[in-house]
């Protein structure tokens, strides 16, 4: 029976849901057969948890109906949809570190009697370990665990439970590539057993091992749905970062430099990362190897699909992540693992990822935000005291210079748009000339006006010779502002291209992992 | 000095240590479950004199101080369900309620039993001799010779610890408290558990209060738990959440209270003061000792204590 035969184990239609007015899932339709794997790919926020997690009955659609082995279902809760057979790993493990395995898979189960009894329970792990390649030691406590048994649990869990619909959210994000390739093969065997299998991730070499099927995201929509045998790394990077070639075109015209300010091929490098390495929340080394260097008068762009150490490479340059190999210099003077105030101190500006939460205080005025940068400081500050008149100029000045529209100086942050709150952020950030701005997603949730705005500052301060770290999941953002782009992927740099070569079809190669040399070949096919 | 070491003082203060102690044992195993649970409820005191006062009162109306033991119960129950409402459903903050709880509890009770204060007893829990048992010499007396409550915390620790540690529903228990999102994609009621655990624990601690009131000091005064609750509650710390432990615990709390009185009644020059202090500044050195997250996590207590938990927790 070819796969197309299989019966339907999942029916999305419709389905939209949103986040305090965010929309994660815009009229998503999605299937998967039994005896398949289907993979469902996307960058980061392109809504594939936010899918699945409803499939799993974690959250509610605010619309959209749900078919399970045809039948119409409602789910309240997870219990519903595991009486459905329906079964998820999360990407963070649903399990209870000081339990052993045998409790873990008997939390939740039914039919059992009031007193625990393990030997069974046992009993049935060594068998199903067995049989799919999933060996663990029932009466190990999980924190003994690694994370690839860990994960082991989970999914023996599900099968346990009578789990025919599986969901596996990235499960290789956290895996070593021998305990991927085992989970690939697990996977397989159980596809062939009749089970659906729907795993989550954004890398493309493993979704084309292990996937029949290929359902694309992108932004809270399904953009495309595939046969793997019929697709290409190359064609799904471009349908996950979206770019028609022709949308490129027009911002190529803008991108390169105006020839003011120093020359970055032969000014100094303002930052400079030799070996670097640091560890991922986990404690999974996040960071391999790290080589950059940033010029004065330079923007270096740094691309990549989300969770690649962006993030990482972020919180090492701002001294909010410790360096576990490896230095970092900021005009030449070495401050590595040196407090963040140091950092800032040396002439760094940073433009975080998340600018609520670690950029702004939103239940505070725009005055407060304004001066959290300069307020130990004269003007603003005359030994203990804050003065008030200098606080007020300088916001005022700070408001006007930034284009900042706020009915006035003592609204809470948390009222202003993502663009006024952005640029005041940049704003405060910029003052005192920094040497080094370091910006993530400067843009992110910003309209389109305010956009245009913030990349004006950020070519100015090129221009004046600042040197900028653009970390940035839009690739047109990269391209329309960066002198060179360096791709990161699994935590190294993968490529690091003048403006001029860094062509999206190449770039998004990278992104999914292809070395340079094998990107050169596919684009010159 | 000498008549401190013997047998029968020993053993008066071990009789008298025991009925002393389960006050605080009902309170903190109360406590416990909660916390197990994944709530902190720093109301125990309020809870405690509610209870006791509702379970005077109770008696006093029925002349039956077992139907004071229910109204002391209701009480408890009633009060942490407030705590439960505010924390659970609403999710504020645990350590907020709690002391909110024990202020209010302290206020209410002593407004409602202002007519209650100095009335005697129509009935109380006195102590009932085990047939042969009570005879055994030295322990019969300790063990053998006390009120119904006592003997109801006797069968409850076990049965409690049976509960956390051996039942599915004690499985469960442990992980709402530990890791709710496990729980929750497991499909159990995070929320019906949470609430089911803090009343339940309130109840106890009621029934705490009722122990002292119509057990060990018959009658209604203000305030009479005197900071009982608060032992209790650095007493589940000191248990590592386990209830065997908290009776130990209990128990020594007990003894310290208990040698205090004799002490006195034999003359042996130590001021009262210092004796009162004494549990104040055991239950400080505790808290002191068990503090930091470290320390806590080696010492078992449960990973999502204090931590409301909300199932859409997204921008």
């Amino acid at each position: 029976m070819t796969q197309a035969e299989q019966p339907l184990a999942v029916e999305l239609r419709g389905i939209t849901k949103r986040f305090a007015g965010v929309v994660a899932n815009d009229d998503v339709t999605f299937e998967a057969r039994f005896g398949e794997v289907h993979a469902l790919v996307g960058e980061n926020g392109a809504g594939k948890s936010t899918l699945m997690s409803i499939l799993a009955g974690l959250y509610r659609p605010d619309a959209g109906t749900i078919r399970v082995a045809g039948e119409v279902v409602t789910f309240r809760s997870p219990r519903d949809s595991i009486a459905r057979g329906i079964g998820m790993v999360y990407q963070h493990f649903m399990l209870v570190e000081p339990f052993t395995v045998a409790e873990n898979m008997l939390l939740g189960k039914e039919g059992q009697g009031t007193w625990l009894e393990t030997a069974a329970i046992e009993r049935e792990i060594d068998e199903l370990g067995r049989r799919y390649g999933l060996a663990v030691d029932p009466r190990a406590r999980i924190w003994q665990l690694s994370v690839g048994e860990q994960q082991r649990v989970e999914i023996l869990r599900l099968l346990e439970r009578g789990a025919r619909i599986l969901i596996l959210d990235e499960p290789t994000a956290v895996l070593t590539p021998q305990e991927s390739a085992g989970l690939i093969r697990t996977l397989r065997e159980l596809a062939a057993d009749g089970f659906s299998i729907i795993f989550i991730s954004h890398k493309l070499d493993e979704v084309l091992a292990v996937a029949d099927r290929v359902t694309v995201m992108r932004r809270g929509r399904v953009v495309a749905s595939v046969e793997a045998a019929a697709t290409t790394k190359h064609d799904l990077a471009r349908l996950m970062v979206g770019r028609e070639l022709a949308s490129f075109v027009e911002h190529e015209g803008e991108a390169p430099r105006e020839g003011t300010g120093p020359s970055p091929t032969t000014s100094a490098p303002v930052l400079e990362l030799s070996g670097v390495g640091a560890m991922g929340d986990r404690g999974v080394p996040a960071l391999t190897d790290v080589n950059l260097q940033v010029r004065e008068g330079e923007i270096l762009g740094i691309a990549g699909v989300a969770g690649n150490g962006q993030r990482e490479l972020e919180q090492v340059v701002t001294g909010l992540r410790p360096v576990t190999t490896g230095t970092v210099r900021i005009a030449g003077r070495d401050v590595t693992n040196c407090s963040p105030a140091e950092i800032s101190a040396a002439g760094v500006a940073h433009i975080p990822e998340d600018r609520l939460a670690d950029g702004l205080i939103p239940s505070m005025d725009l005055t407060g935000n304004a001066i959290l940068r300069e307020y130990r400081r004269p003007p603003i500050a005359r030994g203990p005291f804050l003065i008030s008149q200098a606080i007020a100029s300088f916001a005022d000045r700070l408001l006007r210079d930034y284009d900042v529209k706020a009915p006035n100086r003592h609204v809470k942050v948390r009222t202003l748009s993502g663009g006024n709150q952005q640029k005041l952020l940049i704003g405060r950030e910029l003052t005192g000339s920094p040497r080094l701005i370091v910006a993530v997603h400067p843009t992110r949730g910003v309209d389109v006006g305010a956009t245009e705005t913030i990349h004006a500052i950020l070519r100015a301060q090129r221009a004046r010779g600042a040197a900028t770290l653009l970390i940035s999941e839009d690739l047109d953002e990269i391209l329309a502002l960066s002198d060179r782009v360096a791709v990161l992927f699994g935590g190294r740099i993968v490529g690091d291209l003048p403006a001029a070569a860094a062509t999206p079809d190449r770039l998004g190669l990278l992104m999914a992992g292809v070395t340079t040399q094998e990107a050169g070949a596919a684009v010159h096919d | 000095m000498s008549e401190v070491w013997t047998t029968d003082f020993l053993t008066a203060v071990l009789a008298a240590a025991i009925p002393a102690g389960t006050a605080i044992l009902f309170a903190c195993l109360g406590e416990l479950l909660a916390e197990r649970a994944g709530v902190l409820n720093l109301g125990v005191e309020g809870m405690m004199l509610m209870g006791a006062l509702g379970g005077f009162a109770f008696c006093y109306w029925t002349d039956s101080a077992w139907i004071g033991a229910i109204g002391a119960l209701a009480a408890g129950a009633a009060m942490a369900t407030i705590h439960a409402v505010l924390t659970v459903s609403l999710r504020a903050n645990q350590v907020v309620s709690g002391l909110a709880l024990t202020l209010f509890g302290t206020g209410l009770s002593s407004y409602l039993g202002r007519n209650l204060v100095g009335k005697p007893a129509p009935d109380r829990f006195s102590d009932l001799a085990i047939p042969v048992l009570h005879e055994i010499p030295g322990l019969g007396r300790i063990l053998f010779d006390q009120d119904a409550l006592v003997y109801i915390s006797f069968v409850l620790v076990p049965l409690l610890w049976l509960w956390v540690y051996r039942t599915r529903q004690g499985l469960e228990l442990r992980a709402v408290g530990e890791r709710p999102e496990a729980a929750d994609a497991m499909g159990l009621s995070v929320t019906g558990l949470r609430y089911a655990y803090v009343i339940v624990g309130g109840a106890l601690a009621g029934l705490g209060g009722a122990a002292i009131s119509l057990g060990t000091n018959p009658g209604w005064t203000e305030g009479m738990t005197a900071g009982r609750g608060w032992i209790a509650v650095a007493l589940v710390i000191f248990a590592g959440w386990n209830p065997a432990r908290a009776a130990l615990g209990a128990y020594l709390f007990g003894g310290v209270e208990a040698a205090q009185f004799r002490l006195q009644s034999i003359g042996i020059g130590v001021s009262p003061f210092f004796l009162n202090m004494l549990p104040y500044l055991f239950t400080i050195l505790v808290l002191v000792l068990a503090t930091g997250e470290a320390a806590r996590r080696r010492i078992g207590a449960p990973a999502a204590l204090g931590r409301p938990y909300l199932r859409e927790e997204r921008g």
